[in-house]
């Protein structure tokens, strides 16, 4: 008897839980049929945009079946080129828009910027450093913060991998591309916010979003590493992440359209800030 | 019958696909690694690419040398196989000569506990412990030193002194069953003769056991080569002269740190990195199966 209603009421608790996954699935769907299209988007560009284009469109691409996106990382420069000879839809650009590509027809659309914050270890009284001087201790002119109004402690400089995103950021913003000695170069942004937590005299830099509150965010010329500054335009080590497009937005096809408007939705905003980017308003 | 032949043909089949797929899989990497390494090798230039030092792949002028990074790998099995064997070499005379049998029981588990501990730990250890006592000491032998780029403690002799350790358990439990193998006869001869114990051991048993102890050492280059984990957190990672207080990249770490956002040619030369340290691998367990042999053959 017990063992036939234990029977029962499992049977009962399946078909339940059938029925509700059924219903839930069959909403989704709905969902989206509503915005069914069909083609292909192509992008090329910035190598530095690579991990936000990839959490872009692969989000993109789970809500519009129809449509596939297909991003090709070959550097800013030949992107737009390759934008302006008509090849591409989008050209990525991890800079403006230089004038000789504006006079093609080029439109600059910032979609995300990118923000990086230079840091220090708790200890370090020096808190507030000219760039001029951040280039200087990277290519190893400045080894010593007493120089720079500190204590009598080596400069450890910290720095990350060749290829990474941010080690290309920071070393053409700062200017000292393929100058800068390192002591050691880390593979990942933890890595190397541990490492300069952990060693006294170290510097290191971060995605900004990303600075806690183990180590110390350094003023920038006296400007704060903050959302609102680098917004205000005021903080210099960012850069503007353009998806630039030839002639207006509103020109373009409609698959276009609905990818910027997908990136301008909420979702979208959600992707640019799960990368650790910061949204432009 | 009938039944029981079907049965063995069957089980002779499964054993030979199991054979075949450790086969395939050896020739499948071998095969991989020639093919993707070698196009580097071309396209940068053989002499350019393994004795250039200049590491700089996403340069403008990209420069692709890696004799740096080769060499800090040479440097630190070598330095790390030449601490750690004595010490290894010595733990097995120990356990197999000297000590009473309950306290070579609790080294023999130690040593044993020490093979299984998995690499990312000793490089937390390295991480955590290591490198701020390394800093110490790099401060105080480098003070007002102007030239020195000061490494904060990850440097090469963190990774030395940690590959020294991980290669012990290996070199001690090769050596230690080798020491026991050799016969009791020829302690007990020598000892006849007069040979005080530790003549006994330096002079006879050490070298009646040579080629089994070498087969230990083989074996602890090989770790010492192969490991990237530890290596990775403990090293400082810039392609540097391997200096001890210099930061160093080795092939494996060179590997690991890299691959994430390469591309191009800077990702196909990272093959041909896997493919040098391949080779040197390969060496490596040439030797191993040339003594093995010898031991079989001795």
């Amino acid at each position: 008897m017990k063992k036939k209603l234990l029977f029962v009421v499992t049977a009962i608790l399946l078909i339940a839980m059938t029925i509700t996954g059924c219903s839930k699935n069959s909403g989704a769907n709905q969902g989206d049929n509503v915005t069914e299209k069909t083609g292909s988007i192509s992008l090329a560009g910035s190598t530095s945009m690579e991990k936000l284009c990839e959490a872009m469109s692969e989000v993109f691409m789970e809500k519009y079946d129809g449509i596939t996106v297909t991003v090709e990382y070959t550097g800013s420069g030949a992107g737009l080129e390759s934008l302006a000879a008509g090849s591409v839809d989008i050209g990525n650009s991890s800079r403006g828009l230089k004038e000789g590509e504006s006079s093609k027809g080029l439109v600059e659309n910032v979609v995300a910027i990118d923000g990086i914050a230079v840091i220090v270890d708790k200890n370090n009284n020096v808190t507030d450093i000219k760039s001029e001087d951040i280039a200087k201790i990277y290519t190893g002119e400045i080894k010593n913060w007493k120089e720079l109004g500190g204590k009598d402690e080596a400069i450890v400089v910290i720095g990350r991998e060749a290829g990474s995103g941010t080690r290309d950021a920071f070393e053409e913003l700062m200017e000292v591309k393929d100058s800068c000695k390192y002591a050691q170069e880390l593979d990942s942004t933890g890595a190397v916010l541990a490492k300069v937590a952990a060693t006294p005299g170290a510097i290191g830099y971060v995605s900004i979003d990303v600075v806690d509150s183990t180590v110390i965010g350094v003023k920038l010329n006296g400007v704060e590493p903050t959302e609102e500054q680098i917004l205000a335009g005021n903080y210099m080590l960012q850069r503007p992440f353009v998806m630039a497009t030839k002639g207006e937005i509103s020109e373009q096809n409609d698959l276009v359209k609905t990818w910027f408007d997908f990136i301008k939705s909420d979702e979208g905003k959600a992707v640019i800030e799960k990368v650790g980017l910061i949204i432009p308003q | 019958m009938k039944r029981k032949a079907i049965i063995e043909k069957i089980a002779n089949i499964i054993f030979g696909v199991c054979a075949i797929v450790a086969i395939f899989a050896v020739c499948a990497i071998t095969l991989y690694m020639f093919i993707k390494g070698t196009p580097a090798l071309k396209e940068v230039g053989v002499f350019e690419l393994l004795f250039g030092n200049v590491w700089k792949p996403t340069a403008a002028n990209p420069s692709y040398g890696i004799a740096y990074i080769i060499l800090a790998s040479i440097v630190g099995t070598g330095f790390s196989v030449l601490i750690g064997v004595p010490i290894g070499l010595l733990t097995a005379v120990f356990l197999s000569e000297l000590a009473a049998k309950k306290l070579s029981e609790v080294v023999r588990s130690a040593v044993e506990l020490l093979a299984a501990i998995p690499s990312v730990i000793y490089g937390l250890l390295g991480l955590m412990v290591l490198n701020p006592l390394m800093y110490q000491l790099e401060k105080s032998i480098y003070a007002g030193d102007q030239a020195h780029q000061f490494t904060g403690g990850a440097n090469m002799l963190s990774a030395i002194i940690v590959l020294a350790i991980m290669i012990l358990p290996t070199v001690i439990s090769v050596s230690t069953s080798s020491l026991k193998a050799v016969s009791d006869n020829l302690r007990a001869a020598s000892l006849a003769l007069g040979a005080t114990k530790e003549q006994t051991i330096f002079k006879v048993v050490i070298p009646a056991a040579k080629s089994g102890i070498l087969t230990g050492v083989v074996l602890g280059i090989g770790r010492a080569l192969g490991e990237a984990m530890a290596i990775n957190m403990v090293a400082g990672g810039a392609v540097n002269i391997p200096l001890p207080f210099n930061s160093v990249r080795t092939l494996t770490t060179q590997i690991v740190s890299e691959m994430g956002y390469s591309q191009g040619l800077h990702r196909e030369v990272l093959f041909t990195v896997g493919l040098v340290l391949y080779v040197f691998i390969m060496i490596v367990n040439f030797i191993l199966l040339k003594a093995r042999k010898k031991e079989v053959a001795g």
